[in-house]
């Protein structure tokens, strides 16, 4: 091979080197830009207060998102405490029967689940729960959300107790355990970091959703406690805000914006930790 | 031949249409060393597990024949009693990842729910700890995870945990083929102590191995029992052709 070759090859595989790593750096820069924006947007109005108070009548200065920052969180217990006693079944199931046609209807139902789009999810829950019960209320969100929450939860308990060696479950019951209790007490603690990975990456999945909250929690200018009652959060409202014609209520809603993206890039955060720092030796 | 613990008889295993035990009869000495040895594959881990009755995990297996523990027979048992009674030690060392060293040696007690006092929980770790030999090394560190020990420690903490059930008989299921030869010889040594209290079958590709720690020795090929007796018999006098071809090296 001539020497004139041999640097034309070279100088194609830097090339393709360079192209990789600059498409890879392209990948971060939306990312960036969205924080650079919201950071710069909607840092001014954050304060303790803005964080505390609720929204005032249009016109008067001031006011907070209160009532949307304690919708969200209502919203998220409310998910969360329908969709990960099932999600966690279901992995359970699913990692312990790995052939059969239920684990096969189940796990193609999932990923099913997964492509319904959000809105779809939240017409659901309202003629399920908002016509049945005559009202919009943070229940028929939070049903709502948990459906949304649930292929993430079922998956991750699946992958995380799949890994789990089998000798451990052999330890178990070779001391004379039955099977419920080895899953119980064996098993799934074994495997808790993956599920509560899990968990919080469902959590900061479902915290940002709006169509599924707008026929079901509504929205809510007030502060309200009681889940068979309408109540705002934090993507609503931003909604609410953006799209109205007042300049007052962008800042808010830029304001709002940032609170919910540091909220669900701390749960990411969080769930990078746990799973570093309490990983299971085997 | 001294009472016997266990006693085989009749004893077949098939997994899927497989026969993978064949026929094979055999006796368990009350606190003696009983050696199941024979090349890779010739079903004398399949014997081992049906004993606790863990090859039912698999749901393709069929068995027939008899097991008496005691002169109970087995599956007639509740396979959770028999498994109590029946202690049994890995290939590969598998504590609880998730447990304190403390908390592993009474596992067996915990995740079955039984409730112990304080002094007898204690009583029971030390007491166990102590027959396998590894309450010097651990002593000091009892309260941290029991995975962070050294493979053979951990085979150990595994012997301890069988070993606080109380069981009639220790089955072990090639407790060294994991470890280095330092860990190996470690065991080896232990097994020579615990038989004074409790009766072994250990199951072994090593010759070696068999030659040195049992008092009773059976030789398996291809699910066949070939030949079972005294290991001193076994070794110098073998009376079938198979066995003499097998410790000769000629296959294996």
């Amino acid at each position: 091979m001539t020497d004139g070759k041999l640097v034309f090859r070279i100088i194609k595989d830097r090339l393709f080197q360079a192209v990789v790593i600059l498409f890879s750096f392209a990948m971060i820069v939306p990312l960036f830009l969205i924080i650079y924006y919201i950071i710069r947007n909607g840092i001014s109005v954050i304060n303790w207060e803005f964080l505390v108070s609720l929204p005032k009548p249009m016109g008067d200065i001031g006011g907070g998102i209160a009532n949307a920052v304690v919708g969200t969180a209502m919203l998220v217990i409310v998910a969360t405490v329908f969709a990960v006693p099932l999600g966690v079944c279901a992995g359970i199931y699913l990692s312990e029967n790995k052939k059969g046609r239920i684990a096969y209807s189940v796990r193609l139902c999932m990923e099913i689940l997964q492509g319904v789009p959000s809105i779809v999810i939240g017409i659901i829950a309202y003629s399920w729960i908002v016509l049945s019960m005559g009202t919009f209320s943070a229940l028929s969100g939070g049903v709502a959300l948990a459906i949304m929450m649930l292929p993430v939860i079922v998956r991750a308990t699946e992958e995380t107790l799949k890994l789990i060696p089998e000798n451990l479950r052999e330890a178990s019951l070779a001391l004379g355990v039955p099977y419920s209790r080895t899953i119980i007490k064996v098993i799934v603690p074994a495997g808790l970091t993956g599920i509560l990975t899990g968990v919080l990456l469902g959590i900061a999945r479902i915290a940002g959703e709006t169509a599924p909250l707008l026929f079901t929690a509504f929205g809510n200018p007030f502060m309200n406690i009681n889940i068979f009652k309408p109540v705002d959060s934090l993507p609503m409202l931003i909604f609410n805000y953006a799209t109205s014609p007042y300049p007052l209520w962008h800042a808010m809603a830029w304001g709002a914006s940032f609170v919910l993206v540091v909220l669900v890039l701390g749960l990411n955060i969080v769930t990078k930790v746990i799973t570093n720092r309490w990983k299971v030796r085997f | 031949m001294e009472s016997q613990v266990l006693k085989v008889t009749n004893f077949s295993a098939h997994f899927s249409g497989n026969q993978v035990v064949n026929n094979v009869s055999m006796k368990v000495a009350h606190n003696k060393v009983t050696a199941l040895m024979g090349p890779s594959g010739c079903g004398k881990t399949t014997l081992l597990r049906c004993i606790n009755r863990m090859h039912e995990l698999i749901p393709e297996a069929g068995v027939s024949g008899s097991i008496l523990l005691h002169n109970k027979d087995i599956y007639r048992m509740n396979p959770i009693l028999v498994r109590k009674k029946i202690g049994m030690v890995f290939q590969k060392p598998n504590p609880f990842p998730t447990m304190s060293i403390y908390d592993n040696v009474i596992a067996g007690y915990k995740l079955n729910g039984i409730s112990l006092k304080r002094d007898e929980k204690n009583r029971i770790v030390e007491d166990s700890l102590k027959k396998s030999a590894l309450w010097n090394e651990v002593k000091d560190r009892l309260y941290k995870k029991g995975s962070f020990l050294s493979g053979g420690q951990q085979q150990r903490l595994c012997i301890a945990r069988a070993l606080a059930m109380n069981p009639d008989i220790l089955l072990m299921d090639e407790p060294t083929s994991a470890l280095d030869p330092k860990a190996t010889s470690h065991i080896e040594e232990l097994l020579t102590e615990l038989k004074n209290n409790i009766t072994i079958l250990l199951v072994t590709h090593n010759i070696a191995q068999a030659a040195r720690v049992s008092d009773f020795t059976a030789f398996m090929y291809l699910g066949n029992m070939v030949e079972f007796g005294l290991t001193e018999k076994l070794f110098t006098v073998p009376e079938d052709k198979r066995t003499e071809e097998y410790l000769s090296g000629k296959f294996g």
